[in-house]
């Protein structure tokens, strides 16, 4: 196989050498009958670094080295399964994989081609062994995501080989940068990272702006709790994230570049990095790229911990060594970003759409979706779901398709309560609108978000005003405090939600938030503060009851605030093991071994250390 | 602790990190001071002094950046940095639970540091990594699906 990594680096001249070098590339791959694709990256949390070596030692062993190639890959997406390894040429797909299992992988795989039933997903009964077949994929629609997971992400020509760059390649060399702007305008691409206006607008805006000098700028500050795609985007596939950026930078007609990434993600710092500068060791980036003519090059920056950095205008403040502070618009950052100069900001998979468009022709991409959104979009699915991780729907999925047939329900047979969609700026989806379509517009006229596509499942045990309070708790830890309204207003709401959640909520509380929630919405600077009442507004709007109970009753109908429940031990179903007694911290479980235990209420502190000890489930919550 | 406390700080440390960089644009302030926290560990004052006769830029700038950002720190951290997630999906699962249960067995407060500088505690907006919550990260080692009763026996396995 052709490393570039191991020969010297020679740069690609010219759209026609790039096919011709992914030609070479795809003929050398031939040599594997068979890849092992290790997901190295969330996986990682769960040992799939150990799983990686004992795969390469155990195939190195087995003398298959010269024929199957173990590759170490970004996220296959069914997170709740991990470490996931997928086996081509058959897709067998095997998760919660440990090293012990690696001699019969190769035995039984590597050697003859059969799968591993018993690392299957089963579904009634039966092990679904290839990735197509388990109702997680099967359901699914995979096209920003086609590549993650099927490359080594710190290899250029394994992106090559799968067709990456080719999609720049075209647009620099046969398409004017206002026909790339009119394709990407006609598929009616929407940014994906919170509000959905049209990318080719915004690039539109941005190119006619005069300028000596333009910006392009992915903002890579996924700062959403419960989001976690466009890390899987970086760290998985960063040529993707690189080739987007080309054509965005192609298009508007800037020559610099900035990529603005959380340091909580240290791999996805990493793997664009090394993308980087293979990228410009191959021509992909620098001057000239393709013998074009065009120059375009790429810098990373960390962010240093702030939520509101997410936010355009304190984005580029932030990467202009300031506070990241908003600043009213207009002018907008197109007329006047970076250093003053027009600048476009786009989110990271918004960017990795853009291949997709330009290969397949807006026509193509603009079948997928509904009337207002189209295309895929990318879900973090977490919380109450059996199946947590990213999935990939067509717009206008439901989220009935979305929790229950590719997220495979609630677990412990609950109920489903709610969804939270869009994080700190959305929120939460009853149950009643689980066969709704999803797109910008309809989860915009249920009073959530598209957002960056965090969510999160709620079952009965999660309480919707502890979840208001929750998410107000961050939105205004993370204001920046430039603004009233937001500064104050959402500290004055919290403070309400925070009475109601320890049992001191009264008579009015509800509309006086309803209020507040209106009037921050409206006058607030940016966007953080604009959305930062959503939560509290779904929340009321959908759940009001619970409030009121909360309010009148002095009852938490989920159990989750604590204060206005109590812990107990039911006598009847206590084994007097004795777990309990030993997890209390403050002395609170007395009982003899084998006899019931109790709990003095006195002393006890609601920290639930009991509950999650017990081992039969005899600690309850009353 | 007080500057007196300090052990020495090595300051061509800075100066190597301020020579590698060049000419210190406006815009290159956050990654300098980055470079400069992972060099010493936190940002020391008297090398931020010494970087603002460098540099010229007021150290009133600096304090104004450091102070706004999260991830920059003015005091030395422990030896082990526990993070904990409280993300959404966290939440909902119970990781309040979790770090009250962790400052209750350690005595100290969100940000705050042992006082044998053995765990610095911090809660973070998200770790990115839903599908373990929720979960705690010990320096670059991830702990997932906790509960409160599991937390003793983790911090046990430090020193």
């Amino acid at each position: 196989m052709i490393r570039v990594s191991q020969m010297s680096y020679s740069k690609i001249g010219s759209a026609k050498e790039l096919v011709a070098f992914r030609e070479k590339l795809a003929e050398a791959e031939k040599q594997y009958r068979s890849r092992v694709l290790i997901c190295s990256t969330g996986c990682r949390a769960l040992g799939a670094l150990e799983l990686s070596k004992a795969f390469r030692e155990g195939v190195e062993a087995a003398g298959l080295s010269e024929e199957v190639r173990v590759v170490d890959v970004g996220c296959h997406g069914q997170c709740a399964r991990a470490p996931l390894v997928l086996v081509e040429p058959q897709d067998f797909l095997y998760g919660k994989v440990n090293p012990d299992d690696v001699s019969e992988i190769i035995e039984t795989t590597l050697r003859k081609g059969e799968p591993v039933a018993r690392l299957c997903e089963t579904v009634d009964g039966n092990a679904r062994t290839c990735a197509e077949s388990v109702p997680f994929y099967k359901n699914q629609h995979r096209q920003v995501f086609k590549d993650c997971g099927r490359v080594d992400p710190k290899c250029i020509e394994d992106a090559i080989a799968r067709g990456t760059y080719q999609a720049a390649a075209k647009a620099l060399s046969s398409m004017k940068p206002e026909q790339v702007i009119q394709e990407v305008t006609d598929a009616g691409l929407r940014g994906r990272g919170g509000a959905g206006f049209p990318t080719g607008v915004k690039w539109g805006f941005c190119q006619k702006a005069d300028g000596d000098r333009k910006y392009l700028i992915c903002n890579a500050d996924e700062g959403d709790p419960g989001a976690f795609m466009d890390r899987a985007l970086l760290e998985g596939t960063p040529h993707n994230v690189i080739e987007g950026m080309i054509i965005a930078a192609y298009a508007i007609g800037a020559s610099s570049g900035f990529i603005y990434v959380r340091a909580e993600y240290p791999i996805a710092v990493e793997h664009i990095g090394i993308a980087l500068e293979q990228a410009r060791a191959c021509g992909l980036l620098g001057r000239n790229i393709l013998g074009s003519g065009f120059d375009f090059d790429i810098e990373v920056r960390m962010g240093a911990g702030a939520f509101v950095c997410g936010e355009e205008s304190a984005l580029i403040a932030s990467l202009e060594g300031q506070r990241g502070m908003p600043r009213p618009r207009p002018p907008f950052p197109a007329q006047k970003g970076y250093l003053g100069k027009p600048t476009t900001i786009n989110n990271v998979e918004t960017l990795v759409n853009v291949p997709v468009i330009i290969l397949e022709g807006q026509a193509a991409y603009a079948d997928v979706g509904t009337e207002g959104s189209k295309g895929t979009k990318i879900f973090a699915l977490a919380g109450k779901v059996n199946n947590t991780g990213l999935v990939e729907v067509p717009m206008g999925a439901t989220l009935r398709q979305i929790v229950f047939e590719i997220g495979d329900g609630i677990p412990n047979e609950r109920e489903f309560k709610a969804a939270q969609m869009g994080g700190p700026s959305g929120g939460c989806v009853p149950a009643k609108f689980l066969d709704l379509p999803i797109d910008y517009d309809s989860v915009e006229d249920i009073g959530a978000i598209m957002g960056s596509g965090g969510l999160i499942v709620m079952d009965e045990d999660t309480c919707m005003v502890d979840t208001a309070r929750f998410f107000l708790e961050f939105t205004q830890n993370e204001s920046c405090g430039k603004c009233v309204p937001c500064r104050v207003g959402t500290r004055h709401m919290l403070d309400t939600l925070t009475r109601i959640c320890s049992g001191d909520g009264r008579e009015g509380d509800v509309e006086e938030l309803e209020r507040l929630a209106e009037d921050v919405k409206a006058t607030a600077l940016c966007g953080l503060g604009q959305t930062a009442p959503n939560p509290v507004l779904t929340t009321i709007r959908y759940f009001r009851e619970e409030y009121e109970e909360h309010i009148e009753n002095k009852r938490c109908p989920a159990k989750v605030c604590k204060g206005m429940f109590e812990y107990s031990i039911d006598a009847e179903a206590c084994t007097g093991c004795g777990l309990c007694k030993k997890a209390c911290p403050v002395d609170a479980v007395s009982g003899e071994k084998k006899n019931p235990h109790e709990i003095d209420q006195n002393k006890c502190i609601s920290c639930g250390a009991c509950f999650s000890a017990c081992p039969v489930d005899a600690v309850m919550k009353v | 602790m007080t500057v007196a406390q300090m052990p020495s700080l090595d300051f061509s440390v800075a100066e190597r990190i301020l020579d590698d960089m060049g000419e210190i644009e406006a815009g290159a302030l956050i990654p300098l001071l980055q470079k400069i926290q992972d060099a010493y560990g936190y940002l020391p004052t008297p090398v931020l002094e010494e970087i603002s006769e460098k540099t010229g830029i007021p150290t009133s700038r600096m304090y104004g950046v450091i102070s706004f950002y999260s991830q920059f720190y003015l005091e030395p951290h422990g030896r082990h940095t526990i993070r904990c997630c409280r993300g959404t999906a966290c939440h909902v699962k119970g990781s309040l639970e979790v770090s009250e249960a962790i400052k209750r067995e350690l005595g100290i407060e969100d940000g705050e540091t042992t006082e044998d500088m053995k765990f610095t505690f911090e809660t973070v907006a998200c770790l990115g990594t839903c599908f373990l919550a929720p979960v705690i990260m010990i320096d670059n080692d991830y702990y997932g699906l906790l509960n409160p009763s599991k937390v003793k026996s983790i911090l046990k396995k430090y020193d």
